[in-house]
């Protein structure tokens, strides 16, 4: 009663229900199962028993689990952080320059993406090896003393895992700044040079507040990724060397196909959606607020 | 933005949480579908059939992962030929490769219908954990039934066992039996030993000796890639087998009471293996290194010793010819009763839902028979058993089978260290990476694994 011709009515309800009923069963379900499961100890094969929190707060105090949440926060550095840096100056150089090929300079930036992480990792591996292609640039430009195996040294395994992300994810928020910035109005540049503002307080003035919801986007995807990283720690060190690059996604995937502690690794997994959740969250929070 | 504000927001999302919730509190426990196992009734010898010929039409199905070269080989080989000898029995072969077998063995054999026969993997957290749920048939009756017990060494047997609840391993039920073996030992190359005017060494002091001299002779004295964490537990499990008794390392690697990490041998091995890393006789970066580009650069002549296990021999075997050769890792004194890390290639069990033990079991012995160690012979296979009676050229190949022979027929295989329990690979491989790369004193990494070995062993009773 008193709606107004046009506005949806309980029946939209109805239009919704296919989509909800795929959502549920393939994502909803399955979130639920593995809640419950995080509540049991269990190995997989026989009859759980009630844990009831015990898995969460095994979480808490085990060290080398702390340590590896401890890591995928190095690695938000090195996939977020870094890359929006590296975006934005690339971004606003391509959109400003208005090089010749500048279809060519966003298909090279993204290639990245393209390819499987799996492959990337393998390639890279070999990069980073005793004998491999890193060592041997260093070797040829004199810097015999830094050269390493670089993948099994204490201190420099996490970063060296941390750049092929940073080298990975670049590519996609370039390319998602430069779309944000080919929006910018042109008119704004020419108000802000009339005020007399050089390269950089245009930058700073004009460019960046208007991208500011494709930064929420790009640092959205990036955090996502370095916080759920599995496959190249898999592919590269296994965690190693000792625990340095163990991250919580391997843990994961390690207790409930390795040593049968489903229960555990579904607690770990559930911690670290309410994680990714609670910064994504923050993030667009953030990032709303700036445009309110 | 990626999540648009509406006003019914938190609502939304409270409601979904509860509902949420609500699955996970009306839903049944994890593990409460899968019906209880069938209590394996056959335990007497009079029981079991052999007569497969008998057994009317029957379909086995088979989970393998013998998927590679010579082991494809031979699993093709003996199937087609059980399939001719007993025509009545049909089998239905699915293999995967180690790791995909691992992870999918888990649900297929909490499932309904689990395949017959499978090769699962010896460890705690494999074969223990099914043993345990009691998934898996107790094969002691068909062992005695076709003998299996006298042809197989018991050192050899004993990585099948299990105690029926699955808590000690070594010992107890059969759950299995191997078709090839493992050992652990030295390969060298052997122009690079004659270049540097020796010969492959007959005590540990001459190995040590000969490691010192190659240093001294510009070449690579031991190849190692650690990246992949655990290649440096055969090298340690090497090292310790000239420190500790061997009665010592059994009792540790399977993870039973009554043993120590921090007892002055182990520190002596600990300190043994830091030494080289001192000394130099691995390559700069050996933890940056991978598995397979180590084994690689030996194949192509890098390197005058390599620790590793048989399974490289195939490969290496290529790369290097007659310049390969392969030996135990001698022993304080030249005729010392050999010890080293070994065992078996995964063992085949039967589960206990198969309708068909009987066909399962005359299956299982049929690939592993005398007939059948020959095939594994002739295409380039260890056969587990017989071992001593097969006939290989000289060179590797021999030297391998020698070797495996004389092991096993001393009692000198030890254990894989990394059964001791569920978590040990982990363990062992992280604690050997600090302290091959001096981020843990030899006292820090025997502490580590005695308190991984002593929790584990204290509650497992």
């Amino acid at each position: 009663m008193g709606r107004p011709p046009g506005e949806p009515g309980r029946v939209a309800y109805l239009y919704l229900l296919p989509a909800f009923v795929v959502y549920a069963v393939f994502l909803l379900y399955p979130i639920g199962r593995a809640v419950q499961i995080s509540l049991y100890d269990w190995d997989g094969l026989t009859l759980g028993r009630w844990a009831g929190l015990d898995n969460y707060t095994a979480i808490l105090s085990d060290e080398r689990l702390r340590a590896g949440f401890g890591h995928a926060l190095v690695l938000i550095v090195f996939y977020a952080v870094i890359p929006l840096a590296i975006g934005l100056t690339l971004a606003a150089i391509l959109n400003h320059a208005k090089v010749r090929g500048l279809g060519f300079f966003r298909t090279v930036v993204f290639l990245p993406q393209v390819v499987a992480m799996v492959v990337v990792a393998v390639a890279w591996r070999r990069v980073y090896a005793p004998d491999g292609t890193l060592n041997a640039l260093l070797g040829a430009l004199g810097l015999d003393g830094l050269t390493r195996g670089w993948l099994g040294d204490h201190t420099f395994a996490l970063p060296a895992v941390g750049v092929v992300g940073t080298w990975f994810e670049s590519g996609l928020v370039t390319v998602l700044l430069l779309a944000g910035m080919s929006r910018v109005p042109m008119e704004l540049y020419e108000a802000a040079r009339l005020d007399g503002a050089g390269a950089v307080r245009e930058f700073f003035a004009v460019t960046l507040p208007s991208v500011r919801g494709e930064i929420a986007v790009a640092l959205t995807l990036t955090v996502i990724a370095a916080l759920r990283t599995f496959d190249l720690v898999y592919v590269t060190t296994r965690g190693g060397p000792g625990d340095s690059t163990s991250v919580p996604s391997f843990e994961v995937y390690h207790r409930a196909f390795g040593l049968g502690q489903v229960g555990s690794a579904a607690a770990i997994g559930v911690t670290l959606t309410v994680v990714i959740f609670a910064i994504s969250f923050a993030i667009n929070r953030l990032a709303d607020k700036g445009t309110t | 933005m990626i999540m648009g504000r509406s006003p019914r927001g938190p609502r939304t999302f409270a409601v979904l949480a509860a509902g949420v919730l609500a699955l996970a509190a009306t839903a049944c426990a994890p593990g409460s579908s899968a019906p209880p196992a069938p209590s394996p009734a056959k335990t007497a010898a009079s029981a079991v059939r052999t007569d497969a010929a008998s057994l009317g039409d029957v379909t086995l199905t088979v989970w393998d992962q013998e998927v590679r070269g010579g082991q494809a080989a031979q699993m093709k080989q003996l199937n087609a030929a059980f399939e001719a000898k007993y025509p009545n029995i049909k089998l239905k072969r699915v293999s995967r490769s180690f790791d995909d077998l691992n992870t999918t063995l888990r649900l297929a054999l909490s499932g309904n219908e689990p395949p017959d026969v499978v090769e699962a993997n010896n460890g705690r957290s494999s074969m223990g954990q099914f043993v345990k749920a009691g998934q898996l048939l107790p094969l002691d009756a068909y062992a005695e039934a076709y003998g299996w017990k006298t042809r197989y060494p018991d050192t050899v047997l004993r990585y099948s066992r299990y105690s029926a609840d699955g808590k000690v391993f070594g010992e107890g039920n059969l759950y299995g039996l191997p078709q090839v073996g493992e050992v652990v030992g030295v390969f060298y190359n052997r122009a690079k030993l004659t270049k540097l005017g020796l010969e492959p060494p007959k005590t540990w002091a001459d190995f040590q000796a000969a490691l010192e001299k190659a240093k001294a002779g510009g070449e690579v004295p031991m190849q190692l890639g650690n990246l992949d964490k655990w290649p440096a537990i055969h090298v340690f499990g090497t090292v310790q087998g000239r420190h500790v008794p061997a009665e010592q390392i059994s009792t540790l690697a399977f993870g039973r009471k009554g043993a120590s990490w921090t007892t002055p041998e182990n520190v002596k091995a600990a300190e043994e293996l830091v030494g080289w890393v001192d000394k130099g006789y691995f390559e700069p970066g050996f933890n940056g290194q991978g598995y397979d580009p180590a084994w690689q650069a030996f194949g192509k002549g890098k390197g005058v010793f390599l620790i590793a296990g048989t399974w490289l021999l195939a490969d290496l075997e290529k790369a290097l010819g007659k310049d390969l050769g392969f030996m135990l890792p001698p022993g304080a004194a030249a005729g010392a009763p050999p010890v080293t890390t070994g065992g078996t290639g995964l063992p085949f069990a039967i589960t206990a839902k198969s309708p068909h033990p009987d066909a399962a079991a005359a299956y299982i012995d049929f690939i592993t028979n005398a007939d059948a160690m020959k095939v594994l012979t002739s295409t380039g296979n260890l056969p587990v058993a017989d071992t001593a009676q097969q006939s290989v050229q000289a060179g590797p190949q021999q030297d391998v089978f020698t070797a495996f022979g004389a092991a096993t027929k001393d009692d000198g295989l030890v254990p894989y260290l990394d059964y001791a329990t569920p978590t040990f690979a982990d363990t062992l491989g992280a604690a050997l990476q600090d302290l091959l790369a001096k981020k843990a004193t030899p006292k820090e990494f025997l502490d580590t694994l005695e308190k991984d070995y002593k929790t584990f062993a204290e509650s497992n009773g």
